[in-house]
C-alpha cells in the first residue's frame, strides 16, 4: 500500500477494509441487478474505491460513471452482513472524484442546475409558479417533451405554507418539525396532513424559523461543504427550543440529518450539538404511529393499499413497521405486500434528473410490481419517490393514488370524528 | 512456488467487435477500470483482472460467443456472482471471463412434477421466492444464497446447512443444459430421477467451470414441511456442543440442520444482529428439525434433553417465524459478519468424518496457537464438514505466510483424520495443490482424460482443479496480481 499516496485521498480507508468480498451485497443493489455489471456493483464500486484511495486507479471517465449511476439507495448497507458503512464510502468517494475530476460541460451544467434550483425553497417556489401556469395555459406538454426530468412534475395546487401549532389539550411531545423543501413546495398537502395528524395526536409542533435546506442533495453530489452550513444553520434553528424529537415528513431530509454527527465529527464548535440533534431526528411515521388509536377497522372499506418502503427511510434509517402498521391499524385499509417493496425506486434524490436511464428502468420496475400487487393505492414516505412513481403510473396513463400515509391518516381520523 | 502460466493468445480487435456483435455493447466490457473489478471472487489472496468480460443474455448468446473464442484460439473463464471461496474463477490463463450475471430468467416451474428449469444466473434464493406460493422450495442452501447463483452451485456442487438432510446439489438437478467450448449446446441428465446409460450430469457438477458453460438446469423442488421448529442451544465448550452433535445423531434423529458456532464467530454475530445469543457462550448450535407437525415436537424435547445433558447452559426454541428467521440471518451471515473482527479473513473448508470433529477442532486451535492466528469455527456440525475461518490483515506479509501455512496444516489434519480437503467450497486455486493428498496418480489422469472429453484444447478454465505443472498461482501477495 503505498501511504503517500493514500494522504491526499479523501477516502477513509478503514472503512473499505471492512469489505470482505463476499458479494452478499450483489443481489440487493438495482444498478447490478439491472446491468449485470459488478463495476456497478457495492461490491464492485468499493474495489474501486480502493484502488482509488491507493492511487493506483486513473480516475477516468469510465471508472467516475461507476460511481455516478450509484444510487445511493443504500440496500447494500442492509444486505452487508460485516456492517460496511457504504453511504459514507460513496459521499467520501464522491468528494473526492469532485475535487479531482474534470467532467464535461454538460455534464457539469446538468449537475449544477440541479443544485442551483432544488435545495432553495424560493427558487423552487418560483420554478413550480412557472410550472404551474405553464400547465394553465397549456403549453406544458410541449415542455415535458424539450426537458424529459418535466415529466416528474405532478398537476401542482397552490398550498399554504406551514405554521407551528399547539394541540388541543396538553401536549404529549413538543417536536421540531423541518419542512424540506421539495416536501413543502411541491406536496403541500403531506405536511398539512402530517400536521393534522400530530395535532390530533396531542403533539405540539414547532417549525423553527431559520430552518432550511438538508443538505441532502448537496452531500450526494459531493459538496460537502454546502452541506456542513446547511447542516449547522439547522442546528441553529432547532437548538434550545426544548424538542423532544425533530420531525420530517421527507425521508431523505430524515435519513440526512441523522448523519449531521458524523458530518461535522470535525467541527469542534458543532461536533457535540450535532450528534445530539442527529439522534433526536425522526420520521413523521415513527414518532406519531405509537401515538394513535387503533382504527377499530372499516375506513379503508375494503380498500387495499401497498406500501413502498423508501431507500433513505428502510435502508437508512430502518423505519419499516410503523408506515405499514399506520396503514393497516390506524387508517384501517387492507395493506397488501408489495415485491420488492425495499428496491429503490430510481427517483434517488436528483438522480432522475442526472441519470435518467437508469431511473427510468427501475421507476418501471417498481411499477410493474405495484401494479401486480393489485392495490388501489400506493402509499410512499418520501417526496421523490411519489413523485416518481406518480410520473410513471400518469405515464402508462394509470390512475392510481399515491400518498404519503399520513395522508391516509388523515383521512381516516378525519371521517371517524365526523 | 512459481507464478507461471501458459501463453494465451491475443484478443484481437476483430474478436472484440465480433463478440461485440453478439452480446451488443451492454454485454461486452473492456474498460479497464471495469474489468478489474473482476480480478478476484470471494477469496481475495489472488488476483487477476481478465483482459475481457462477456455478459451473455441468453443460450444462443453464450454459445455463439464461445465459438467465436474457440476460433480465436482464446481460453475462458465462466463466472456467476463471484462467491466463490476457493478462486474458481480467478481468470488464470483465461483472458476472457464470461459472466451469467444476464442469465436470469426462470423459464419454466412445473407444479405438479415438482421441478423448475431456471438459467445459470438466476439467484439460489430467487428459485425459492418464486415457487413458495406452491408451498415448495429449492433444497440446497449455502449460506451465500442471497447472492450466488444456480450455475456457480451447479460448478461448485454446493451444500448449506440444510444439507445434512437433503443432500447437496447434485441431489437436487436433475438436468444440465451445458454449452461446450467450442459452442456445442449438449443436455446432460433429464427431467427424471434415472436416465438410462452414464451420468455425465454428475460428472459435470463440481465441475467448477472446467467442462464447458452451464446455461440452465432443471432443479427438484420438494414441498415445504409441514412443520418446521429451530432451536439454539448454549453451551460452555465446543467440547460441550460436539458431544451433544453426536449423542443428537447416536439417538437416531435427523435434523433439517445442526450448525456449530464457536466463541468468536457468535461475539461477531452477536455485534452484527444482536440475536441475543449470551456473548461469553463457547459456542452455540443451531438445531432445526422439520417434517409432520407430531413428529417435531417429539424430536425438539428430546434434542434439548441431549443438549442438556451434554451440559449445555441453555436451549431456546424459536418462538415464531421471526425469531426462527432471525436465528437463520445470524448463522447465514456468519462469514461476513467476521469482516467485523479483521480486515481480512480465509475460510477453510475441509471434511472429517462426524466423530472427529472435537478431534479437528483441537488440531485448529494448536494451529491457530503455534501460527499465532486466530482462527474462528462455523460449521455444519451434522455432516463434518468444517470451516475454520482465519482471520489476519492482509498489510502484514509475515502474517500472510501463517494463514497459508496454517490453511495447509489444517487440511492435513482432516486428510489424516480420514477426510477431504474440502466439503463444498470447491478446488479452485486454493486447493490444487492438495489433490494429490486425496488422489492417486491414476485416479488424476483418469480425471484429466474425461475432462478433455468435453474440453480437447484447455479453453474452459484452465489450471483449475487438477494440477498441471506450470500453473501454480503465487498465493499471498496481496494487493498484486497474479503474474502471467
Ligand atoms: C458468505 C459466504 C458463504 C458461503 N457459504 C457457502 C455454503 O454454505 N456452502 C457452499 O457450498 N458454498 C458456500 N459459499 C461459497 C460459494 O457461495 C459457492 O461456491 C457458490 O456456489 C458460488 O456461486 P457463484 O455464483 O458465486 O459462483 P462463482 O464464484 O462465480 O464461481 C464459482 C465457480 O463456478 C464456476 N461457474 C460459475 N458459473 C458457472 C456456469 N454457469 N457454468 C460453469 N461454471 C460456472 C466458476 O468458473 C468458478 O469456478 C459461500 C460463500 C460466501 C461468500
Ligand atoms: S447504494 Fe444502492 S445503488 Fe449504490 S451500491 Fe449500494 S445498493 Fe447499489
Ligand atoms: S456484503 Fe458487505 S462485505 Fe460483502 S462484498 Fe458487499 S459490502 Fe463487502
Amino acid at each position: 500500500m503505498n501511504m503517500e499516496r493514500a494522504e491526499h485521498s479523501a477516502i477513509d480507508d478503514s472503512l473499505l477494509r471492512q469489505c470482505v468480498h463476499c458479494g452478499l451485497c450483489l443481489d440487493a443493489c438495482p444498478t447490478y441487478v439491472e446491468l449485470g455489471n459488478e463495476a456497478d456493483s457495492p461490491r464492485g464500486r468499493i474495489h474501486l474505491a480502493t484502488a482509488l484511495a491507493g492511487g493506483d486507479l486513473e480516475l477516468s471517465d469510465e471508472a467516475v460513471r461507476h460511481f455516478d449511476l450509484c444510487l445511493g439507495c443504500r440496500a447494500c448497507e442492509t444486505a452487508c452482513p460485516s456492517g460496511v458503512p457504504y453511504g459514507r464510502i460513496i459521499e467520501e468517494t464522491r468528494a473526492h472524484i469532485e475535487a479531482r475530476h474534470r467532467r464535461s460541460w454538460l455534464d457539469r451544467l446538468r449537475r449544477s442546475a440541479v443544485l442551483a434550483v432544488f435545495p432553495h425553497r424560493g427558487r423552487l417556489a418560483w420554478l413550480t409558479r412557472l410550472v404551474r401556469a405553464l400547465q394553465l395555459v397549456g403549453l406544458w406538454p410541449l415542455v415535458r417533451r424539450l426537458v424529459p426530468a418535466a415529466r416528474l412534475f405532478p398537476k401542482l395546487s397552490a398550498g399554504q405554507p406551514l405554521r407551528s401549532s399547539e394541540p388541543d389539550g396538553e401536549a404529549v411531545r413538543r417536536v421540531g418539525f423541518l419542512r424540506g423543501c421539495v416536501s413543502d413546495v411541491v406536496q403541500p398537502q403531506v405536511n398539512a396532513a402530517a400536521a393534522r395528524v400530530l395535532r390530533r395526536a396531542r403533539v405540539a409542533v414547532d417549525v423553527a424559523a431559520g430552518q432550511g435546506c438538508c443538505g441532502a442533495l448537496h452531500l450526494h453530489a459531493g459538496d460537502v461543504d454546502q452541506a456542513r452550513r446547511l447542516a449547522r444553520a439547522n442546528i441553529d434553528a432547532f437548538d434550545g427550543r426544548e424538542l423532544d424529537a425533530v420531525v420530517v415528513t421527507a425521508a431523505g431530509c430524515g435519513a440526512a440529518m441523522r448523519e449531521y454527527g458524523e458530518l461535522l465529527r470535525d467541527d469542534p464548535a458543532y461536533r457535540e450539538r450535532a450528534a445530539r440533534f442527529a439522534a433526536r431526528v425522526r420520521d413523521v411515521t415513527e414518532l406519531v404511529e405509537p401515538l394513535l388509536p387503533e382504527s377499530g377497522g372499516g375506513q379503508g372499506a375494503g380498500r387495499r393499499v401497498t406500501y413502498h418502503d423508501a431507500c433513505h427511510l428502510a435502508h437508512a434509517q430502518g423505519v419499516r413497521s410503523q408506515p405499514r402498521a399506520l396503514l393497516s391499524r390506524i387508517a384501517g385499509w387492507q395493506l397488501v405486500e408489495l415485491e420488492e417493496s425495499d428496491r429503490c425506486c430510481g427517483s434517488a434524490g436528483s438522480y432522475n434528473l442526472t441519470e435518467p436511464e437508469m431511473a427510468a428502468a427501475l421507476a418501471m420496475r417498481k411499477v410493474d410490481c405495484i401494479e401486480r400487487s393489485g392495490a388501489d393505492c400506493v402509499a410512499v414516505a418520501n417526496p421523490g419517490c411519489a413523485l416518481q412513481i406518480a410520473a410513471e403510473l400518469r405515464r402508462r396513463g394509470n390512475p392510481m393514488r399515491v400518498a404519503h400515509p399520513l395522508e391516509l391518516v388523515d383521512e381516516s381520523l378525519a371521517a371517524r370524528s365526523e | 512456488m512459481s507464478a507461471t502460466g501458459t501463453a494465451t493468445a491475443a484478443i484481437s480487435d476483430t474478436l472484440i467487435d465480433e463478440i461485440r456483435g453478439v452480446v451488443g455493447a451492454e454485454g461486452l466490457i473492456t474498460d479497464p477500470a471495469a474489468t478489474r473489478v473482476y480480478e478476484c471472487d470471494g477469496f481475495v489472496l489472488a488476483r487477476k483482472s481478465p483482459q475481457l468480460v462477456v455478459l451473455p443474455a441468453s443460450r444462443e448468446e453464450v454459445a455463439a460467443t464461445l465459438r467465436l473464442l474457440w476460433q480465436a484460439e482464446v481460453p475462458f473463464v465462466p463466472r456467476g456472482a463471484g462467491t466463490g471461496l476457493s478462486g474458481g474463477c480467478l481468470p488464470l490463463q483465461a483472458p476472457v471471463m464470461v459472466g451469467t450475471s444476464r442469465l436470469r430468467r426462470i423459464r419454466e416451474v412445473d407444479v405438479a412434477n415438482r421441478r423448475a428449469v431456471v438459467e445459470a444466473g438466476v439467484v439460489n434464493l430467487h428459485v425459492t421466492r418464486a415457487v413458495a406460493e406452491h408451498g415448495l422450495l429449492y433444497a440446497p442452501d449455502p449460506s451465500s444464497q442471497g447472492a450466488c447463483t444456480v450455475g456457480g452451485n451447479v460448478a461448485e456442487n454446493s451444500g448449506g446447512p440444510h444439507t445434512l438432510k437433503y443432500g447437496v446439489t447434485t441431489n437436487h438437478v436433475l438436468g444440465i443444459e451445458l454449452v461446450l467450448p467450442d459452442g456445442r449446446v449438449v443436455e446432460l441428465g433429464g427431467v427424471v430421477d434415472d436416465v438410462p446409460g452414464y451420468d455425465l450430469r454428475g460428472f459435470a457438477i463440481g465441475g467448477e467451470g472446467t467442462v464447458g458453460l452451464v446455461t440452465a438446469a432443471t432443479l427438484r423442488l420438494v414441498p415445504v414441511p409441514a412443520a418446521v421448529r429451530t432451536m439454539m442451544a448454549v453451551f460452555g465448550s465446543v467440547d460441550d456442543a460436539c458431544r451433544a452433535v453426536s449423542a443428537i445423531i447416536a439417538a437416531g434423529v435427523i435434523p433439517a440442520a445442526l450448525e456449530l458456532m464457536d466463541r468468536l464467530i457468535v461475539q461477531a454475530v452477536e455485534d452484527a444482529y444482536g440475536f441475543g445469543f449470551p456473548t461469553g457462550a463457547g459456542a452455540v448450535l443451531i438445531v432445526e428439525l422439520d417434517g409432520l407437525a407430531d413428529g417435531v415436537a417429539e424430536q425438539v424435547e428430546a434434542v434439548e434433553a441431549l443438549c442438556r445433558e451434554s451440559s449445555a447452559d441453555e436451549v431456546r426454541v424459536a418462538r415464531d417465524e421471526a425469531e426462527r428467521a432471525a436465528l437463520w440471518k445470524s448463522r447465514k451471515k456468519a462469514f461476513g459478519a467476521v469482516g467485523r473482527l479483521a480486515p481480512n479473513y480465509c475460510t477453510q473448508d475441509g471434511v472429517v468424518p462426524r466423530g472427529s470433529v472435537p478431534e479437528i477442532l483441537r488440531r485448529i486451535s494448536a494451529v491457530a496457537e503455534r501460527q499465532r492466528l486466530r482462527i474462528a469455527n462455523v460449521f455444519h456440525a451434522g455432516d463434518g464438514n468444517i470451516h475454520p475461518i482465519i482471520l489476519f490483515d492482509e498489510r502484514d506479509e509475515d502474517e500472510v505466510r501463517r494463514v497459508l501455512d496454517a490453511g495447509r496444516e489444517i487440511l492435513e489434519a482432516c486428510v489424516d483424520l480420514g477426510g477431504s480437503v474440502t466439503g463444498e467450497h470447491g478446488i479452485g486455486v486454493e486447493k490444487i495443490e492438495q489433490m494429490p493428498l486425496i488422489f492417486s496418480p491414476t485416479d488424476l489422469r483418469v480425471m484429466a482424460e474425461l475432462r478433455a472429453v468435453f474440453d480437447p484444447l484447455s479453453r474452459c478454465n484452465p489450471g483449475k482443479i487438477l494440477p498441471t505443472p506450470g500453473a501454480c498461482v503465487e498465493l499471498g501477495a496481496p494487493r498484486r496480481q497474479v503474474p502471467l
